[in-house]
């Protein structure tokens, strides 16, 4: 499991601190979303995960066991991370792409051990992507390249699942699809946590959410206690207001005009 | 990459190889260069072949498969396809270092080429510092701007080093700057071949990770990468290749930038053999290049760095349309 304890980041040189005392788990089995407006934080969590920003304080955990006692190929073998934009310089075949999700398992020369091709072949098929492993990456559509990429973090084999905005520019099939597959691998037993801006799916599909706020934890619970009207208007500064769906019965959110429409 | 692919690489880099033997101010016939090269014929073609033309075929290919790969190396660390030593001001920073060197008389084969990497290694912390200054050091144009300013800086530094020296100095060292495989001997060639093929294994070992920082630096960390110590590492490597290059035969840019975009226009993915297949391409240009210097204007010799630059910059101005 994944556990932010009282955690503060600051970029270097930045005046003000862009986290200041975080403090939430994403347990096994579960799906964890991470919310909240642009600039409030979300990103900068999934930076501290990644060892590229060290927290001035508090401490960052994966299984009780605090970050930094981890070398970069242990983290990359238990915690598999998609970050929020990758455009690769030069266009790599989906395979060899999926593929380099081993690098943490490889020596610094050897080929693709049969494990490693079992994973990569596993992770394909997991995520459709094993209709197009001969493709190039430029060649893809967007659904199709979020799809390969989180193929890779599965081939890295990791029992948690860090994603950033992965459903960002994806149309409504293309993003239920990813949400659907990210609540299975949940159900799996890993740990799943996930930024994104998608409120309204966030509320159907996670068990928790995290709501950021200006750098801190404005709440952290259940859909129905962080779905709140008031809340969710003091944070996004935004009118809105959040009804229940009546399809499915999850929370909706609904932004509302500033001036009532004609 | 195809296997066809690779065998009409290496048949291109042996007509490179059949052309530099045969072609120059006096011209030989493929017979000809084959008995010279087993001590038949004429002494005057024995000669050519085997003490001027095979030497400064050797270094060619040596020079080439260097500056390929070294350029290879850094368009994937800095994920440009732009990047090359000439533009990021290393090879300029090379030459600096080469050039003290000289003037303090130490131009054993053994340590020039060391002495031209401290130089590289330089002018390389200069132009990340000055990047990092620029607040963008995982930005590729500001880095390539600041190895442009750099490069212009070493060769003000090399004029002014120059300054005092006599008239013969300063013409040797203006004919080094434009490049030159004039001065091939077996002697130089052999330690310039040891270099190159130390940079280039060290390179194909770092292959894997520069695969992982032309993904860029974030998924690379994500993959398990320790992404600081690798740009260090693959840039030193592609330094020393570079530097070694000037050391062996002064500045010849552009190489480093058109042959990794050949090799992969002709479908090479994988970093490894991206840099395999510059080596070989490297090697053919350079030669070729070479051919072009000594036969254009013969029994005028061009600079060899002139002749890469008017391919290059032609090219490099057509990259960089297409990618704005």
């Amino acid at each position: 499991m994944i556990r932010f304890e009282d955690v503060v980041l600051r970029y270097p040189r930045a005046a003000e601190p862009a986290v200041r005392g975080v403090s939430l788990d994403a347990p096994r089995g579960a799906l964890t979303a991470i919310v909240g407006p642009n600039g409030s934080g979300k990103s900068t969590l999934v930076r501290a995960l990644l060892g590229r920003l060290r927290p001035e304080r508090g401490r960052i955990t994966l299984d009780g066991a605090g970050l930094d006692t981890f070398t970069r190929r242990d983290v990359a073998r238990r915690v598999a991370l998609v970050p929020q934009r990758e455009e690769p310089a030069f266009p790599l075949v989906v395979r060899d792409f999926i593929a380099l999700g081993r690098f943490a398992f490889g020596g610094v020369w050897s080929g693709q051990t049969p494990a490693d091709r079992i994973a990569v072949a596993a992770a394909a098929e997991r995520t459709g992507a094993a209709a197009y492993l001969t493709r190039r990456s430029d060649e893809l559509s967007g659904g199709e390249w979020q799809r390969v990429r989180i193929a890779r973090a599965l081939a890295q084999g990791g029992e948690a699942l860090v994603l950033d905005e992965p459903t960002a520019f994806l149309d409504i099939a293309h993003e239920m699809g990813v949400f659907e597959l990210l609540d299975a691998l949940a159900r799996e037993g890993r740990v799943v946590l996930l930024v994104s801006h998608q409120l309204n799916l966030v509320a159907r599909f996670a068990s928790r959410i995290a709501l950021l706020h200006r750098g801190t934890l404005a709440a952290f619970g259940p859909p129905g206690t962080v779905m709140r009207g008031d809340l969710l208007e003091r944070v996004y500064e935004w009118p809105l207001v959040v009804s229940r769906d009546p399809a499915v019965g999850a929370p909706v959110l609904v932004p509302l005009r500033h001036r009532a429409p004609r | 990459m195809p296997r066809a692919t690779w065998l009409a690489l290496c048949l291109v880099l042996g007509v490179a190889i059949v052309l530099g033997l045969a072609l120059g101010p006096v011209p030989l016939s493929i017979a000809t260069v084959w008995g010279a090269l087993f001590g038949t014929g004429d002494a005057n073609s024995i000669a050519i072949v085997q003490t001027l033309r095979l030497p400064r075929v050797a270094l060619g290919i040596v020079i080439g498969a260097g500056l390929g790969m070294s350029g290879a190396a850094l368009q994937g660390t800095l994920r440009n396809p732009l990047a090359e030593p000439y533009l990021l001001g290393v090879s300029g920073g090379a030459a600096v270092g080469a050039v003290i060197a000289v003037s303090l008389h130490l131009t054993a084969p053994s340590l020039l080429p060391l002495a031209a990497f401290a130089g590289a290694a330089l002018a390389v912390a200069l132009v990340l510092v000055v990047a990092r200054a620029a607040g963008a050091r995982g930005d590729p144009r500001i880095l390539l701007m600041a190895g442009v300013v750099v490069g212009a800086f070493a060769n003000a530094a090399i004029m002014v080093l120059l300054a005092g020296a006599s008239d013969d100095a300063v013409r040797s060292a203006l004919w080094w700057m434009m490049g030159s495989l004039g001065d091939a001997t077996w002697a130089g060639t052999r330690w310039i071949a040891l270099y190159v093929a130390a940079g280039g294994t060290l390179l194909l070992f770092l292959a894997r990770e520069i695969e992982l920082l032309a993904l860029g630096e974030d998924p690379a960390a994500a993959l398990g990468l320790d992404v600081e110590r690798a740009t260090r590492r693959a840039y030193l490597a592609a330094s020393l290749l570079a530097a070694v290059t000037v050391a062996g035969a002064g500045l010849v840019g552009f190489v480093g930038l058109v042959v990794p975009a050949i090799v992969r226009g002709l479908g090479a993915r994988s970093v490894r053999s991206v840099i395999l297949g510059a080596a070989v391409s490297g090697g053919a240009l350079v030669v070729l290049a070479d051919v072009l210097a000594r036969t254009a204007r013969a029994p005028a010799e061009l600079p060899l760095g002139a002749v890469t630059a008017l391919v290059g910059v032609p090219f490099f101005l057509a990259r960089l349309r297409k990618m704005t």
